[in-house]
């Protein structure tokens, strides 16, 4: 649910970032935050236990510049990975205008990547929202590993309806930006045709 | 989409501006902001200077969700009213109407009951000018500002 402000000319989206323990999603928020300018960011929170797994989300604004005099802001956020986190995975949810979900490629994942978008859809469901009518990119990280599984046996398992795909090595920042990008012009495209 | 659009005008916003305004100097409050429940900062006055007031609205946002769910866990609603003592300063937070969340921070200025007694009287006044956005933003016709972008415009601002 975008946040329209008239009287400060700004739209605020929030995109979230979803997948499996470990994938690589804070991994793309902190390239992001890392590699752009100083007045386009604000500060990136974490909240992360002592071996800096998420507990509970990452946080980045983020501005893109003005369209029709209006300042577009994104609100990133990560929702912890690992499954005993639903209930606070749920609670990020909530708001939300687009998802991104980062797979791992690594072979050994793929029953992690199944059950956390399986996991995704339920929670969007409690939420209400449908995940084949939001703004819904994948990302398929670590595509640099020798056990990466080829890219058609992931989009077969975890794309069955074609939404848009990029591939990524998040550390590297490969497919960071084109994924973030992706995202907020399906969000943005949504907006035009109004809620 | 779930739940309507979050949606501010110019004069809600003076209206909000001023409810808050007069709380903090009620209050003998340090700063008043009002968050909505995703963490979109929706007004703030006081001494915000120094204040990453973005952070924190995300942060209070997430704090309400995580103790709404505790609430649901041992089967209350909400829990409406939070309040976080600190050496100088303190926190109060409480949820308006059951969608906004109002902050007061204020320190030994002020005590706790005052800011009790503030925030209930400013809290009735927002509530009323949220029925009246909501109820203006559900009207047909109140259209967004986007439905008239174009492919050129979201691709211009990428374009680095």
């Amino acid at each position: 649910m975008s946040f329209i402000n008239y009287s400060s000319r700004e739209i605020n989206c929030k995109i979230v970032y979803y997948g499996p323990g470990l994938c690589g999603k804070t991994t793309n928020l902190q390239f992001i935050y890392a590699n752009t300018n100083q007045q386009a960011k604000g500060k990136m929170i974490s909240l992360a236990t002592e071996t800096e797994r998420t507990l509970f989300f990452d946080f980045l604004p983020l501005s893109l510049g003005e369209i029709r005099g209006f300042k577009t802001r994104f609100h990133l956020y990560t929702v912890p990975g690992q499954v005993f986190y639903d209930a606070s995975r749920k609670l990020i949810l909530k708001g939300v205008d687009g998802v991104v979900f980062v797979a791992d490629s690594q072979i050994e994942r793929t029953e992690a990547n199944i059950e956390s978008v399986e996991n995704l859809r339920t929670n969007l469901q409690e939420q209400g929202y449908d995940l084949d009518k939001i703004p819904y990119v994948i990302q398929y990280n670590k595509r640099d590993l020798p056990n990466a599984a080829p890219l058609e046996e992931l989009q077969n398992l975890l794309n069955p309806k074609g939404v848009p795909y990029y591939e990524a090595v998040a550390p590297k920042g490969e497919g960071v930006y084109e994924t973030l990008k992706a995202i907020a012009k399906l969000i943005l495209t949504e907006l035009r045709k109004g809620t | 989409m779930s739940g309507p659009q979050m949606v501010m005008y110019d004069e809600e916003f003076q209206q909000i501006s001023a409810v808050c305004e007069r709380l903090s100097r009620e209050a003998n409050a340090k700063i008043v902001f009002l968050v909505d429940k995703n963490g979109q900062l929706i007004a703030s006055v006081g001494a915000t200077e120094n204040l990453d007031t973005t952070s924190l609205a995300s942060l209070t946002a997430g704090n309400i969700a995580a103790t709404g769910g505790l609430a649901k866990l041992i089967g209350e609603k909400e829990f409406s009213i939070l309040f976080h003592e600190g050496e100088k300063d303190n926190l109060h937070i409480s949820i308006i109407g059951g969608r906004v969340i109002l902050v007061v921070i204020f320190d030994s200025r002020s005590s706790l009951g005052l800011v009790r007694l503030r925030v209930k009287k400013a809290s009735d006044e927002l509530n009323k000018i949220f029925d009246g956005l909501m109820k203006k933003v559900q009207v047909p016709g109140a259209g967004s500002p986007f439905a008239e972008i174009t492919d050129d415009d979201i691709d211009n601002l990428f374009s680095e």
